[in-house]
C-alpha cells in the first residue's frame, strides 16, 4: 500500500507540471492583459507597469521564471492586489475555505447517509417520498437563490444570524455559508446512498444474513452499509476538492473572504499568476482527494488490492 | 488565519478596556466600499474605493472638505508666483506622522520623485505631467532627482510647473499625490504598507488588512486636529455584491454604502426614503465611433445616430433615473465651466429622429441599403440593457445594430489596439474637477482617445488653454468642446454619472456632493 501511495504521489509531479505548463500559456492566449481597465494607461505608464512585473520579457522566459520560482514555492506578486502575495492571497483565504467546505461536506455526508438509508429501508412509503422530494429540491434549487433566501429569513425577518460577513470566524457568520454549501450535496449523498442501499439490501448475502437471522441493526450496518458506501466514496472524492477550494457564488453572497472568488476573479482580471495559483491549488487537491479516494477503495471493498 | 494586526495598539486597546470598561465604547464606523483596494500604497492606486480608504489615512497638500471644497490640509498656505509656475507651501507647523516624527518638505520631494519614477511604475505618474520633467522621468529620460521640486526647508515645498495650471491645487486632493513617511518606505521597502508598518499623516491608522473581508482604521492620536475627529474606528467593507450589501444595510451590519443595486431602485426609495442618496457625479458614460473609419468618418452621420438615440428612455428606464441624460462631454459641476451641449440638446426626441431620418436618406441609406452598426460593450448587466435599448431605438430607422460583448480586459485591450470596429462604449470619471480632465481624450495621440479623432485646431485650443489665465482658459476649453465634441463628435455622450449611495440617519455630517467624497474626519455617528 505505501509502495502504491509513493507511486502515486511520483506520478502527480509530471502530472502538475503538464497542468502548470498548459495554463500558463492558456491564459496569455485570452485577449486584454493585467493593465487594461475603463480608465486606459498612458502606453510610457504600461510599460513601466509591465517592466515592473517581468512582463516585458519573452513569453518563454517569464515561463522558465515562473517554474523556478514555483519549485522553490514562491508563486509571485498578485498583479491586480500588489500588496499581497498569490501566497499570502492564500494563507488568508484558504483557511476559511477550507473550514466551510469541510463542515458542509461533513454534514452532507452524515446527514445525507441517514437520510438516504432511512429512505431505502422505507422505499416507497412516506418517509422515503419525503426524502427523495427533499433531494430532488436541494439539487434543483441553485445556491443563489437559497443564500439570499437564507439571508431574508433567517437574518433580516428573525435575526439568528448576520446577514454576511466573517466576523474573524464566530460561528454564527458560518451557519449560512455552510448550510447553503451543504443542500445541494446532501440531496446528491442522500440519493447516491438510497440508490446503492436498496442495491446492497437485495443481494444474496444479505438475504443469507437475514435469513441466518441477524438483527435488522446488524444486517443493515454491518453488512449492507459497506457495499453501499462505494458510491459515496467515489462521488466525496471531487466533491471534497471543489468544496474545500471555495465557492465564489456562496463568498461572494456572503461576503466571505475565502478563495472561490480567485478563481472567477483572477481570470477576469487577467492577473495572471493568481491564476496559475488557483491552478495549483485546486490541482493539488483533486490529486490528493482521488488519492485518498482509491486508498478508501481497498479499505472498504475487500476485493480491492493495491499490491 | 493570519492577521496583520497593530499589536501595540491592540494592547494599549486592550488596557483602556480594563480600566475603562465599557463607559468609553469606541464609535465605529462600518462603510460599505465598493470594492477592495488594490494597493493602500498611494502611488500606486487608481481607483475610487481606493481613494476613499487614503483620503482617511493620508492628507494631500490640499483636501476636499466634506462639500468638496478645496482647503489646504497637509499645507497650512501656499503662495503662487506671478507667472503662475512656482508654488510655495507652508506645511502645517508641528505635524507628524502617526509615529510621531514630522511630516517634512523632504518626504514631500521624495513622494513625488517615487511616483513619477518609472522603477514604481505609477498608473497616476501623469498626474503630475504639469511638473518640471514629470514626463520625461516618466519616460527614464531624466532622473528622479531633477523633477521640479524642493525642499526651501523642512517646512517649506517649492513646486515649479512647466506653465500656469489653474487645476494644480484641485489636483493636490488626489491620492497619488499624498506623501508617504520617507524614513517608514526606507525600513519597510515594498512592506511598508503592511498594517503595524504603515505610518500615516490623515486622521486614521491602518490597524488591519483582511482582503475580502474589512479594512480596519483607528484614530491617529497624532493627527493635528485629532480632537475634532468623532469616530474612532472605521471598518472599510468591500461590497462586491450589491444585493448583500444592501441587506447588510438593513441589518445594521453597514453604516453606509457608495454603491445600491439600482434595478431595485424604486422599492428602496421607498423602505429607505431619504436614507438613499442620489444626486449627479463628475463622470460621463459614453459611446465613441472609430472616426478614422468609413462610414463612421463622416460626422454627419454620426451626429444622425447620435441624435435618434433617446437619452431621457436610457436613463429613466435603463438607469432608474441614476444617471442623467447628457449632451456634453463636461459634466455640470465645475464651476466657471460653460458646457456647449450638442445643437439638438433643446430638441424633442421626435425632432431629432425626424433629422437623424433626412440625413440617413441624404447619404443613401434606406431599405435597399441598411445602414449596419455593431455595438462593443464590456460585461455589465446594465451595459447590456443600455446596448440592447439603443438597438431597439435605431431599428425604426433601418439601422441594423448587432452587438459585441467581452469581458473588461477585453474589451479595452481591443480599444487601445485601436482594433476594427464601429461603436463602443467607455466611460470617465474626474480624477480631478476639471474639464480638461475630460477634453484630453479626444486630443491627437491620447492613449485614450479610443475614437482616434485628430482635428490640429482642436489640439491648438487645447494647448493655448494651457497657457492662458484662468479666466480665458475656461473660455478656450469650451470652445474646444463646441469643436471636439459638439460639432465632430468625438465622443458620442450618453449620460452623465450620478452618485447612488444609502447613508445611515445615525451618520451626521454627510454632505452629498459632485466628487462623491466623504471623509470620515467629517462625519459623527450617534
Amino acid at each position: 500500500m505505501l509502495r502504491y501511495v509513493i507511486r502515486r504521489l511520483l506520478t502527480a509531479i509530471p502530472t502538475l507540471f503538464l497542468i502548470v505548463t498548459i495554463s500558463f500559456f492558456l491564459i496569455r492566449v485570452a485577449p486584454g492583459g493585467p493593465f487594461n481597465q475603463e480608465k486606459g494607461l498612458n502606453p510610457v505608464i504600461k510599460a513601466n507597469l509591465e517592466k515592473s512585473f517581468g512582463l516585458d520579457q519573452p513569453l518563454w522566459q517569464q515561463y522558465t521564471t515562473y517554474l523556478g520560482n514555483l519549485l522553490r514555492g514562491d508563486f509571485g506578486p498578485s498583479y491586480n492586489l500588489p500588496d499581497f502575495t498569490v501566497a499570502e492571497l492564500f494563507r488568508v483565504g484558504l483557511p476559511v475555505s477550507i473550514q466551510l467546505g469541510s463542515m458542509a461536506l461533513l454534514l452532507a455526508l452524515l446527514l445525507g447517509s441517514v437520510m438516504g438509508i432511512a429512505a431505502a429501508l422505507y422505499q416507497n412509503r412516506a418517509g422515503d417520498y419525503a426524502v427523495v422530494a427533499t433531494a430532488t429540491a436541494g439539487s434543483t434549487i441553485p445556491t443563489f437563490v437559497i443564500a439570499p433566501l437564507f439571508q431574508l429569513f433567517f437574518a433580516l425577518t428573525l435575526k439568528w444570524f448576520p446577514v454576511g460577513g466573517w466576523g474573524d470566524g464566530a460561528f454564527i457568520n458560518k451557519v449560512g455559508p455552510v448550510l447553503t454549501l451543504m443542500l445541494p450535496q446532501l440531496a446528491i449523498v442522500a440519493r447516491l446512498m438510497r440508490g446503492s442501499m436498496i442495491e446492497s439490501l437485495h443481494a444474496h448475502h444479505i438475504r443469507t444474513a437475514r435469513a441466518l437471522g441477524l438483527s435488522d441493526y446488524a444486517v443493515v450496518v454491518r453488512h449492507a452499509l459497506r457495499g453501499a458506501l462505494l458510491p459515496i466514496v467515489s462521488y466525496a472524492g471531487p466533491a471534497a476538492a471543489a468544496l474545500l477550494t471555495g465557492s465564489v457564488i456562496v463568498e461572494t453572497i456572503f461576503a466571505i473572504p475565502g478563495v472561490g472568488r480567485y478563481f472567477i476573479d483572477a481570470a477576469l482580471n487577467r492577473d495572471y499568476t493568481l491564476v496559475m495559483g488557483t491552478v495549483v491549488v485546486i490541482a493539488i487537491f483533486t490529486i490528493i482527494f482521488n488519492l485518498i479516494v482509491d486508498i478508501l477503495y481497498a479499505i472498504v471493498d475487500p476485493r480491492v488490492r493495491y499490491d | 488565519m493570519k492577521h496583520y494586526t497593530m499589536k501595540s495598539l491592540m494592547a494599549g486597546a486592550a488596557i483602556l478596556a480594563l480600566t475603562a470598561g465599557n463607559a468609553f465604547a469606541d464609535v465605529v464606523f462600518n462603510r460599505g466600499n465598493s470594492a477592495d483596494p488594490e494597493s493602500l500604497d498611494p502611488h500606486k492606486t487608481s481607483t475610487v474605493y481606493e481613494a476613499n480608504i487614503l483620503r482617511d489615512l493620508f492628507m494631500g497638500l490640499m483636501i476636499h472638505n466634506a462639500k468638496a471644497e478645496l482647503e489646504p490640509g497637509a499645507a497650512e498656505s501656499y503662495t503662487v508666483s506671478e507667472d503662475g509656475k512656482v508654488y510655495t507651501f507652508k506645511l502645517r507647523a508641528g505635524a507628524k506622522w502617526s509615529d510621531g516624527t514630522p511630516v517634512t518638505a523632504q518626504d514631500f520631494v521624495f513622494s513625488w520623485q517615487r511616483l513619477v519614477d518609472p522603477a514604481t511604475a505609477a498608473e497616476y505618474a501623469y498626474l503630475l505631467s504639469p511638473v518640471v520633467n514629470a514626463d520625461a522621468i516618466t519616460k527614464g529620460e531624466k532622473k528622479p532627482a531633477e523633477l521640479g521640486v524642493k525642499a526651501i526647508d523642512d517646512a517649506t515645498f517649492e513646486v515649479t510647473l512647466n506653465s500656469a495650471t489653474p487645476y494644480f491645487l484641485e489636483m493636490l486632493t488626489h491620492q497619488s499625490t499624498y506623501a508617504v513617511s520617507k524614513a517608514n518606505v526606507e525600513k519597510f521597502g515594498a512592506d511598508f504598507i503592511k498594517p503595524g508598518n504603515l505610518v500615516s499623516n490623515g486622521a486614521y491608522i491602518l490597524a488591519e488588512f483582511v482582503p475580502n473581508d474589512h479594512i480596519k482604521a483607528v484614530k491617529n492620536p497624532n493627527f493635528y486636529d485629532a480632537a475634532n475627529v468623532k469616530i474612532d474606528v472605521v471598518n472599510y467593507i468591500p461590497t462586491e455584491d450589491r444585493s448583500t450589501a444592501m441587506k447588510r444595510y438593513e441589518a445594521g451590519e453597514l453604516d453606509s454604502n457608495d454603491d445600491i443595486p439600482t434595478e431595485q431602485l424604486a422599492d428602496l426609495k421607498a423602505k429607505f426614503g431619504d436614507q438613499v442618496r442620489l444626486g449627479p457625479y463628475l463622470g460621463t458614460y459614453y459611446y465613441v465611433f472609430k472616426t478614422d473609419k468609413a462610414p463612421w468618418d463622416n460626422v454627419k452621420l454620426r451626429h444622425a445616430v447620435s441624435e435618434a438615440i433617446d437619452r431621457d428612455y436610457l436613463a429613466e428606464k435603463v438607469w432608474q433615473n441614476t444617471m442623467i441624460p447628457a449632451y456634453s462631454f463636461v459634466p455640470p459641476g465645475i464651476g466657471g465651466y460653460e458646457a456647449r451641449p450638442t445643437e439638438y440638446a433643446e430638441k424633442s426626441q421626435l425632432d431629432r429622429e425626424d433629422e437623424a431620418k433626412k440625413v440617413l436618406a441624404e447619404l443613401g441609406y434606406g431599405p435597399d441599403k441598411p445602414l449596419k452598426m455593431e455595438i462593443r460593450y464590456n460585461t455589465s448587466e446594465n451595459h447590456k440593457n443600455t446596448a440592447v435599448a439603443i438597438q431597439e431605438q435605431l431599428k425604426p430607422l433601418g439601422i441594423e445594430v448587432s452587438l459585441i460583448n467581452t469581458d473588461t480586459k477585453t474589451h479595452y485591450g481591443f480599444l487601445e489596439q485601436k482594433g476594427n470596429y464601429d461603436i463602443a462604449r467607455a466611460g470617465w470619471i474626474a480624477d480631478y474637477k476639471d474639464p480638461a480632465n475630460f477634453l484630453d481624450l479626444c486630443k491627437t495621440g491620447t492613449g485614450n482617445n479610443y475614437g482616434v479623432y485628430s482635428n490640429a485646431d482642436y489640439d491648438k485650443l487645447l494647448a493655448e488653454a494651457a497657457a492662458a489665465s484662468a479666466e480665458q482658459r475656461m473660455k478656450l476649453l469650451s470652445d474646444a468642446e463646441a469643436m471636439g465634441v459638439a460639432r465632430d463628435l468625438c465622443v458620442v455622450p450618453l449620460l452623465f454619472y450620478g452618485f447612488h449611495t444609502v447613508v445611515s440617519p445615525k451618520l451626521k455630517g454627510w454632505e452629498d456632493n459632485v466628487m462623491d467624497v466623504h471623509p470620515t474626519r467629517f462625519l459623527s455617528k450617534e
